[in-house]
């Protein structure tokens, strides 16, 4: 076990460092002078040319990679142009709210998945198992874009029930946490439907209703376990969707997290705290993707004790 | 299962066909012109001259939502196109060259997608500035990864074949082999993989636009449209409505559609 985990956790370094090479090359390489996007053109060159030795965008390329990888090391991601504080600091303000409301739509998403996904899974074809895959289907294509905006509508300005916008206690987490777990909600409760179907036609399950087990206890007891595994793989996969719902509903409901500081960033053209904020968010996302396959080893021994192949 | 798949290519692709002839054809028949302002029907409800009212300039809302589409599938299509192209030629050489240079140009695109594809979109667009474009590039970039994935492991299953290896045996050419046996074997989970991705790129598309990183206002495009509405929820839902389910449609659409198309290919196989 120890030597698996051990293995998983050596193999983020080459991700990590790929990851934090590719925001690198996104704000230095891709062609377009980020100072002089801050600048406007009508700047004198003067200005470039000292905003430019500012920031180290005058030495070579091969010096800011390293003082860039350096900086990295030590959590030291420069000082944000718009506001002169340091990017780590700003950072690790906004870190926790993007946190709290990406966990909060994995529990919701989870919270509707399991019961849905149970019960159309303990009844293909029937009423229940329409609806719920109905729902589903409904779920997947309303974009994040639009389900926030029509909450709101519905939950803050018409019915009065929930706050409009920002963080605060729970009732302000409701609505954001809801935008961004629904269609996370709908993607899992078809694969669990999905793989509990699968599984029902398998021995062990025959075994156990041989033995006098009800249908459903036989499922729950025994079924429910084996058609995780695609679940959980599925979550992973959906990390990436996870990640471009919460900037998106951190935009939408004002939510002070990191997502939307990397907005602001983008609109002050503030290049060092967007570079920190993407790089923020690619290695948390490289960091979740390795918990997740974590877990996947923790639930299926076959994938720790053959992980030599992996 | 059979009426399941009928249905899903049934509402899927019509569904998909009518978006289509909106996109061509929409921007024909309405007499409004998008972009033409009229504050007298700012905000103005759903009326018979604007059937979908009109937003806060007074522009009729359904000759927006038309020149929407339009947008929307021309650079969805464009970007899955391209990213067809890149993907399959990087997976598909690849997997062709195999040993070292196979395992190399896979480290990159593992490299690759290791990195969130929507925050390289959004880095992309926000360097690039914003445009069509640049936003086709930056969502290009986001895209191409799977199609390489795929690519690759299908010619390296297929290559193994028994008909690959007969053609192979009896002297066929490399390019011979690709083109006659490879290509018509990859077109079916490329096919379903790219519809898929075309709804992906709606929304991405439109996600970009609503941060302000796509297509610019004046030019209607459902996302910028969703981002103008938000500040009239209350006053006029209608400016949210209106885009936000032209997006869950078109998505629904090209969902069913790929799912109706991965059904038949599963029980072609």
């Amino acid at each position: 076990m120890i030597a698996y985990l051990g293995r998983r956790l050596l193999a983020l370094i080459p991700v990590a460092l790929g990851v934090a090479t590719i925001t690198f090359a996104l704000i230095h390489l891709v062609p377009g002078d980020p100072v002089v996007a801050m600048l406007g053109d009508m700047a004198a060159p003067a200005d470039i040319e000292g905003m430019r030795h500012e920031l180290g965008l005058d030495r070579p390329l091969w010096q800011q990679y390293a003082a860039f990888l350096g900086g990295l090391a030590t959590g030291d991601l420069g000082e944000s142009i718009s506001t002169h504080q340091r990017v780590a600091h700003l950072i690790a303000q906004r870190f926790p709210a993007t946190l709290e409301l990406a966990s909060a739509g994995v529990i919701v998403a989870i919270a509707i998945a399991f019961p849905l996904g149970m019960i159309a899974g303990a009844a293909p074809g029937g009423p229940a198992d329409l609806g719920a895959m109905g729902f589903a289907v409904v779920g997947i294509s309303v974009p994040h874009l639009y389900l926030g905006p029509l909450l709101m509508i519905l939950f803050s300005l018409k019915l009065r029930w929930l706050p409009l916008t920002g963080r605060g206690g729970l009732s302000h987490l409701i609505l954001p946490a809801v935008t961004l777990g629904t269609a996370l909600a709908a993607i899992l409760a078809r694969m669990l439907r999905q793989s509990l179907v699968q599984v029902r036609g398998s021995d062990y399950m025959r075994t156990a209703i041989g033995k006098g087990l009800s249908a459903n206890a036989a499922l729950l007891r025994h079924g429910l376990r084996n058609a995780l595994t695609p679940v959980v793989t599925l979550l992973g996969l959906q990390l990436g969707g996870l990640l471009a719902g919460s900037i998106i509903t951190e935009v939408i409901f004002s939510w002070p997290g990191l997502g939307r500081l990397m907005i602001t960033a983008i609109s002050a053209r503030d290049y060092p705290l967007v570079e920190g904020c993407v790089l923020t968010f690619a290695l948390t996302y490289v960091v979740v993707n390795m918990a997740t396959d974590m877990v996947y080893g923790l639930i299926d021994p076959r994938i720790r004790l053959g992980g030599e192949a992996r | 299962m059979r009426l399941r798949t009928n249905l899903s290519l049934g509402i899927g692709g019509t569904l998909v066909a009518i978006l289509i002839l909106i996109g061509i054809f929409g921007p024909l028949i309405t007499r409004h012109d998008p972009l033409a302002i009229d504050l007298r029907l700012a905000l103005a409800g759903p009326k018979p001259n604007h059937p979908l009212g009109c937003d806060a300039l007074g522009r009729d809302m359904l000759a927006r939502l038309m020149y929407g589409a339009r947008l929307s599938l021309a650079v969805s299509i464009s970007v899955v196109a391209l990213s067809l192209v890149v993907g399959s030629l990087i997976g598909g050489s690849a997997a062709l060259a195999g040993g070292r240079v196979d395992s190399i140009v896979m480290r990159f695109v593992d490299v690759f997608l290791a990195f969130p594809g929507f925050l390289l979109a959004i880095a992309l667009a926000a360097i690039l500035g914003p445009g069509l474009t640049d936003l086709v590039i930056a969502l290009t970039a986001m895209g191409w990864t799977g199609y390489a994935r795929l690519v690759r492991g299908e010619v390296l299953s297929l290559r193994e074949r028994e008909y690959v290896q007969a053609a192979n045996t009896l002297g066929a050419t490399p390019s011979r082999i690709l083109i006659r046996h490879l290509l018509p074997g990859i077109a079916g989970p490329v096919a379903v993989q790219a519809t898929f991705g075309i709804g992906g790129i709606i929304v991405a598309e439109a996600s970009l636009s609503f941060l302000g990183l796509g297509a610019m206002p004046p030019t209607p495009s459902w996302g910028n449209m969703l981002d103008a509405g938000r500040a009239f929820l209350l006053v006029a839902p209608h400016l949210t409505t209106a885009p936000g389910i032209a997006i869950g449609l078109s998505v629904l659409a090209f969902n069913l559609l790929g799912d109706g198309l991965a059904q038949l290919a599963g029980r072609r196989s």
